[in-house]
Order: structure tokens, then sequence, then C-alpha cells
């Protein structure tokens, strides 16, 4: 196949099918329960200089529990994934986690406006940027779950974000026309917020699945929060329920409103308060270093920190607000 | 009856949403624009969000791309994947998108101002934005319009408009006839020339002249023999727009 250009931008994960093959073929398959705890998980499943990948979308059904430990417990130079990467990038340059990124969306919070502290990481050339588009990324994955080196699509091509990119443009062997060669991306360790799981690593999610089926199966690791444990028996009811199945998963951790400051369908809505408190923080950079202080190095679990946002009040709101069964004029 | 320049630009996009179409949009504007459409000229209009929601009875704004409105009371919640399969397939007809800089052929910033190692300003970068602009068979833009934001040329391409212009987008190996279609700003509404692939004003609003359009942009723009005038508001669009689409006006009220 010929290959017409490449892009500048470094790779920053190893595409090789069959060394990705030769890791899965050690990977357990054994149905044992994979219960543990918030830091059990992130000290023994994220090391220092991997690369990561967080499921969900930006401030929706995001890990906030794992996000917050990897900052509590000082990960290093990790690389990230930035498909839609908006709360869990925050929280991740906040702590300094971060020395590379591959870039679909990153800094902004969407319609909220832009992470003050996430750009300084930019701007400050602090960190090492491929760029790459959402789809791009979510087919990166796909290509690393179906178990080939590279998928070929049709985006990216004739702009500055494939010159940036670490991708290739190839001639299609049956129609001659030109595509872009997107390598498939195997990340060390995925980290997936989820509405249900049993202890061996069965996954339910309600609502879209944005790309975290894929994800789940390109990751050489996965670490699965849920909002509520239930028995397996409930997973061999609807097995067709099943969206992420247990033998890709390392840990298991239940951790109800997971989510939080982030939406998780049908359960809670994202915290619009808190997410400005956030990015209003970040204007000053001493402000910020309090405001960590009090949210993430100051509490010893996500449950303090869920105390601090206003507790079980606070979450009953956020139900309403998803529910549409608020008092009026609160939507 | 009175309006601003915001409800003035989501009235037009949405009459260029075509009934029995299907759009890719994002929050803000073009989600506005979308909705009004659906209670006016395209009830059968399918709205998709880029996350995986469609066909939602969205009963507010989506704050997030990816929450829960985007698929509430929906006909589909899936995945990135299968919106963008879909795009790819050439089965989404409109797209909406906006940036930081765009230039006379549409090509669109969102990632940086200055230099891409170490920038002046860092943007999000594409997100979706350039598979949409690749994919879609026809791109909007409902942005502000001054000579800072309308470049001649933009300090880095996220996702391409005509690219260098007539016949660059298939030698760069973008599927066929696709492209940006309309930019809507808060002076006019304008295409693209047919034989060069750069802007050309088709429309200015009421009360705008040629030379605010000509000071509001940093590059020449060609202009229809006929320019015509916008067709304001009308009441019943008002009414929808701001009763029933954007209650609390979190859009319109950034007019």
């Amino acid at each position: 196949m010929k290959v017409l250009s490449q892009g500048e931008g470094r790779l920053f994960t190893d595409p090789d099918a069959n060394r990705a093959r030769e890791y899965f073929r050690g990977k357990s398959r054994a149905l044992k329960s994979k219960l543990t705890t918030v830091s059990e998980a992130v000290a023994r499943l994220v090391q220092d200089g991997e690369y990561v990948a967080v499921g969900g979308f930006g401030t929706n059904r995001i890990p906030t529990a794992l996000l917050h430990e990897m900052v509590r417990q000082g990960k290093k130079n990790l690389g990230l994934s930035g498909h839609t990467a908006t709360h869990d990038f925050e929280i991740l340059a906040a702590g300094g986690c971060i020395n590379r990124c591959d870039v679909a969306y990153v800094v902004g919070l969407e319609a909220r406006g832009l992470s003050r502290n996430s750009r300084r990481l930019f701007e400050s050339g602090g960190l090492e940027v491929t760029e790459w588009t959402n789809a791009a990324l979510a087919w990166r994955y796909r290509a690393a779950a179906m178990g080939v080196p590279f998928i070929p699509a049709r985006s990216m091509l004739g702009t500055d974000t494939f010159r940036k990119s670490a991708a290739k443009e190839i001639e299609c062997p049956y129609t001659g026309e030109k595509l872009v060669a997107l390598p498939a991306l195997y990340p060390d360790v995925a980290l997936v917020h989820v509405h249900r799981a049993d202890v061996y690593g069965n996954c339910q999610i309600d609502g879209i699945m944005v790309a975290d089926q894929e994800l789940a199966r390109a990751a050489k690791k996965v670490i699965v929060t849920c909002e509520r444990l239930i028995h397996n028996d409930e997973i061999r009811r609807n097995p067709e329920k099943t969206a992420i199945a247990y033998f890709t998963v390392d840990a298991v951790i239940e951790v109800p409103f997971g989510s939080y400051p982030g939406n998780m369908a049908g359960e809670y809505f994202s915290d619009e308060e808190h997410l400005r408190e956030w990015l209003t923080a970040e204007e000053d950079p001493e402000t910020f270093r309090t405001f960590l202080d009090k949210y993430i190095y100051g509490t010893k679990d996500f449950g303090e920190y869920l105390q601090l946002c206003g507790g079980l009040a606070k979450m009953q709101k956020l139900r309403a607000l998803e529910l549409l069964s608020g008092p009026k004029g609160v939507e | 009856m009175a309006y601003n320049p915001m409800e003035l630009m989501i009235c037009l996009a949405a009459r260029h949403l075509e009934d029995g179409s299907t759009v890719v949009v994002g929050t803000g504007a073009p989600c506005a624009a979308a909705m009004l459409a659906q209670r006016t000229c395209s009830p059968n209009l399918m709205v998709m969000f880029e996350a995986g929601g469609a066909g939602p009875i969205l009963p507010s704004m989506p704050i997030s791309v990816g929450d829960s409105r985007t698929f509430y009371r929906g006909l589909f919640a899936g995945s990135m994947g299968e919106i963008m399969d879909a795009c790819q397939r050439g089965m989404v007809d409109y797209t909406f998108l906006g940036g930081a800089q765009i230039d006379p052929y549409g090509n669109i910033n969102s990632t940086v101002i200055g230099e891409h190692a170490r920038p002046k300003v860092r943007f999000p970068g594409s997100g979706g934005a350039n598979d949409l602009a690749s994919l879609a068979w026809r791109t909007m833009m409902i942005t502000p319009q001054d000579a800072k934001r309308f470049v001649p040329k933009c300090d880095f391409v996220t996702s391409p408009g005509y690219l260098t212009g007539p016949g660059a987008r298939e030698a760069a190996g973008l599927p066929p006839e696709t492209g940006p279609y309309k930019v809507i700003t808060q002076l006019a509404v304008i295409g693209f020339d047919e034989a060069t692939k750069r802007m050309k004003v088709e429309a200015t609003h009421p009360g705008v002249t040629r030379e605010d359009v000509i000071t509001n942009t940093g590059f020449e723009l060609l202009w229809a023999d006929d320019v015509a005038v916008s067709a304001p508001p009308t009441a019943e669009e008002l009414r929808i727009l701001r009763d029933e689409v954007d209650p609390y006006r979190y859009i319109i009220g950034r007019g």
C-alpha cells in the first residue's frame, strides 16, 4: 500500500496488533471477583508514564473518583487521549499528571467556556501535543478493538489537523482514492464509569455509549466504577444489555454519584454551579491552589468530596433536574 | 415586531434546513435553529449529536452535546462511532460549525493562534468539527462577523472549507460535492461562488449597508449580482423561538 504523506505529530502508542495480541493472550479470562477500592485500583493499575483514556464525554458519565485519586496519588508523566476530555482533562491538568496528549477536544468545557489552567499548560509549552479529531480517536479505538493496526477513514485530509497528527495518507488499494490511515490506539489504561456492573466487571450502560464499548476492548487494563453494583443474576437475566464484557475489565468499584459533577443519564444532571466554581477558581493560580486543596488534596476520598459539594441534598436536587421534575424554573 | 441579531441569525439558519433531512448540531445557536426548524418549516428534521444521541424531543437546550437531553425521548442513543459512520456513509445533510478564524474559502481555525508547539492562544481543537466539515454534505456557520475573525488566512486550518479553491477538496481526498454552504452572521448571509469557491454575499440584513459588511471582513468579498435583503423573523418564528425553543434566553439573550 502506497503511503502518500504523513503527519508531523508523534505517535504516543504502539499500533502493532501482534504485540497487542501477546498482551491480551496473557490477560485473565477467569470469572472472578474484581471488586476493590478506588485507591487500590489506581495504585495498582495506573503507573507513572502510562497512556490513559477516559470514558464518557467530558462532563457526562465520567469516572470522577478515579481522576481525583490519580491527582491525590500524584501520578506523573501520563499520556492522555483527548477524545472530548473536558472536566476530565481539567482535573488531570490541575494535578500536573499529564505530559502528552492526543488532542481532539480539550481545554474547553463546551458551552461553559474555556479552562484557564488547561490553557496555561498548552501555552507554557508544558504538553506534547498530537492533533486528531473525535471521530479519528473513536475509530482508532475501534481499530484496536478489532485487533488490526490501522483503519482507513475520510476525514482530516487537506488540513493542518492532519499535518500535526501522526496519521498517514494512503492510496486505497481498491479505488485508488486518497484515504487517511488511522493507527490503532491501544491505551495502557481505560477509566470508565457505568450505571451498573457485577463483581466480575460485566457492565450495563443507559443512554449513549459515546466510544466506551470500543475503548474497553482497546485498552490493556480497564478500571470500571459503577453507580450501583448488581448481582450476576441480573446480568444473566438480560445479557443483551451487557455493554462491556467482564474479560476486558481488571477492577470494579461501586461509586454512587460517581460522575458528579458531570451528568449521569437517567440518574442526575450536571452540577453547573460547581463546574462554574472550577472555571472561576482557575482564573487566579493561588485561588486555584486553595480550591484544589479544599476539594481534592484535602479530601480522603470521593465521599468526602460529595459531602463538601452539598451531599445527599445536592444529589437529590440534581436528580430532580435530570428527571425534569424539579420545582418550576429550575431548568 | 422587534428582534435582536441572534434571533434573526437563528431564524435564517432554520429556514435553510430542509424537511426530512438530517443535521448534526452542537450546543447553542445551531441547536436553537434546528429546534425552531422542527417547529416551523421542517417537522421531520432529524437532529443528531456527535456523542451518539439522535432524534430527541428536546425538553430544553443541551449544555453538552453528550448530555442526557440529546437523547431525551429520542429515536436512538448510540455511539460517537455510529454518528460519524453515518456522516462518512453520506447520510448527514447538514452540519453547523464555528471557530476563532474563518478564511475566504470557509476554512476554520479552532485550534491555535500563533505557533502550534507554543501557542499564543490554545482553543479546544477539532472535536468533531473536522469530521463533520469533511463528511457532511453541507456545512453552515452561524458566527459573529468582524475583521479579526474573517481573516485572509487562518493561523491553523482545523476543519476544511474549500481549502485553496476549486478542486482542492477533491484533490485532498475529501468526498466529492461536500463543503461550506452558508455563513450566517449578524450582518449578512454569505454563500460560496461556484467558480472561485470564495465567499459571496447573497443577502444583507435589514438596515445593514454594504460598507458595514466590508468593514467587518478582513478580506475581499464577492457580491451576488442581486444582493437581497434578509427577510426578518416572522411573528410566529419569534413566538416559537422565545416561548418554546429558548424560554430562558440562554442563546437569544446573547443577541
